[in-house]
């Protein structure tokens, strides 16, 4: 199977690997997947507390290659954006970026798994 | 950089000996001839050749060369055996007996004889991949025809009992069929020393061409025979109908007087060469051998690398090297090696398995280069890993509520 450009880099020199305090009201942590499924995600998200708008963005991610670009990807398209913004990222946006095949797919899906999964975590953080 | 090519995926297929492909390369135009084509030199040509190859692969077993039945390749071998056995003696009983950890082409053939009838015992294996003799011997019953269990396992390595589960077989008066396509060629195989009745085996894994395949049926105590499963001209004594593979013949012929020849010497070199690899792998941290590293063939060894995925392993290297991983990630089902899980491996290390089959043509270089590109790879999975972060800040992975998708 071959794989595209754009993916390769994303795995050869992923973008935002790394770990936010989680325990920083201002970080909210996506943790999604299974070892037993061959993936796991760890997405983080930092808000600024003025703008609202996501300043920062890490991962790590256990898994194929596939994985690892679409966690790579997300981050970079996460900084810059409103809470609202990021959530309307959708999976197939990361499909067609990466070139991923139909078995991959699920890679993306994980992906936006675990965009949904920081916010809601930033959002419980800063609920009242 | 370097950037040579090194092929460590020879349980996949093995690259044709050239030696093996002069051999073959009259046969594809000079000496074209049918070798059941009785009245003419061309076909008696074809038909010298074919008993000279038969005779050869003989030899390398110490079988009598009227015992070799040639078929397209190991999977055609093990469905005539299983399904011919099935026909041949279904008045006798229609149980068979094999393992869990068997090739697809035994297992898949067993699926079949159970949807015509057949009633099939899949054996456990223990968790270096061994069959439980005990177990075997117990689960023989009256209506048992065959115990179908292969030499040499082909993700690990892992080699069965074989003597001790013929004598098994012997005793109960039933048939000994074994799938020994990683083993032939590679080790010493003799079956009439060890019980076996029925084997198969294949040119493409032991240096010779692809599409030429064995299954040496037992001729005299006890007369075996089974039921043609292609119809046709009536060739390979009733067997196995179909025109010759000439060439194929040929060089699965010359393959196995190469391995007669050298495969003393070369499985010495290559178990020195496959602990060199373990050796230098194993200097990471959280890192498995997999299988009995006591009674298994000298050029294999299957290792996880723990809190690491084997296919995006694979992909930190796999522009220099070709090996295989035991995650199925690319598979529609998510499923990880059923072999591995049978030795009861958990899910996460079987996807953090990678085989390495080395072979003739692989040198001391390759394996120095090997170790060096998949230590840097799994450090650099590691490093990308949250798994990894987890396990060395002690979290307990147990305990964590995964999101199972």
């Amino acid at each position: 199977m071959a794989y595209s450009e754009k993916l390769l880099e994303h795995f050869k020199k992923p973008k935002n690997v790394g770990t936010l305090d989680k325990a920083s009201k201002s970080v909210g942590t996506g943790l999604v997947g299974a070892p037993e499924c061959g993936d796991v995600m760890r997405l983080q998200i930092e808000v600024d507390e003025e703008s609202k708008i996501i300043k920062d963005a890490k991962f790590k991610t256990f898994g194929c290659g596939s994985a690892i670009a679409s966690s790579s990807l997300a981050t970079e398209w996460l900084k810059g954006k409103s809470i609202d913004e990021a959530l309307a990222i959708d999976n197939m946006a990361i499909v067609e970026e990466l070139a991923l095949p139909p078995v991959k797919i699920h890679c993306s899906v994980l992906a936006e798994d675990a965009i949904k999964g920081a916010i809601a975590d930033y959002k419980k953080k800063n609920e009242a | 950089m370097d950037n040579r090519l090194i092929y460590l995926d020879n349980n996949a297929t093995t690259p044709t000996d050239p030696r093996v492909v002069d051999a073959m390369i009259p046969y594809f135009h000079q000496l074209h001839g049918n070798a059941a084509s009785r009245n003419h030199p061309f076909g008696w040509a074809a038909e010298e050749a074919v008993d000279n190859a038969r005779n050869q692969i003989a030899d390398l077993i110490s079988v009598d060369p009227r015992e070799i039945i040639f078929t397209s390749g190991a999977t055609e071998s093990d469905n005539l055996a299983l399904k011919g056995v099935y026909e041949m003696y279904s008045r006798k009983g229609n149980h068979i007996i094999t393992l869990k950890t068997e090739h697809k082409a035994v297992l898949d053939s067993c699926k079949r004889i159970e949807k015509m009838g057949g009633e099939i015992t899949y054996l456990d294996v223990n968790d270096k991949g061994l069959v439980n003799l005990e177990e075997l011997e117990a689960a023989i019953t009256d209506k048992t025809i065959l115990v179908s269990i292969m030499f040499a396992n082909n993700e690990t390595g892992v080699i069965q009992p074989m003597k001790e589960i013929g004598d098994i077989c012997a005793k109960k008066g039933v048939l000994f069929m074994s799938d020994a396509t990683q083993a032939v060629g590679k080790i010493p195989v003799n079956p009439k020393e060890l019980g076996i009745h029925l084997m198969a085996f294949t040119g493409h894994k032991m240096y010779g061409p692809k599409g030429v395949g064995v299954l040496f049926v037992n001729r005299k105590n006890p007369r075996v025979k089974v039921t043609a499963q292609i119809d046709g001209g009536g060739h390979e004594r009733g067997m196995r109908s179909g025109t010759l593979n000439v060439p194929g013949i040929v060089g699965m012929g010359k393959a196995c007087a190469l391995a007669q020849a050298e495969m003393i010497d070369e499985a010495k070199r290559l178990s020195a060469l496959r602990d060199k690899l373990e050796t230098g792998l194993c200097q990471l941290e959280e890192t498995y051998i997999n299988g009995d590293v006591n009674n298994r063939m000298p050029h294999v060894t299957n290792i996880s690398f723990k809190h690491v995925e084997g296919e995006g392993l694979m992909m930190t290297f796999n522009q220099n090297i070709g090996v295989s991983s035991g995650s199925a990630c690319t598979s529609a089902s998510l499923e990880p090696s059923y072999v591995l899980i049978a030795l009861g491996l958990g899910d996460d290390l079987a996807h953090s398995s990678i085989r390495f089959s080395l072979g003739r043509f692989t040198t001391d270089e390759d394996i120095d280069l090997a170790i060096k590109q998949v230590s840097e790879g799994v450090t650099h999975m590691r490093d990308l890993s949250p798994i990894w972060e987890m396990y060395k800040e002690g979290v307990d992975l147990d305990a964590v509520q995964w999101s199972a998708h």
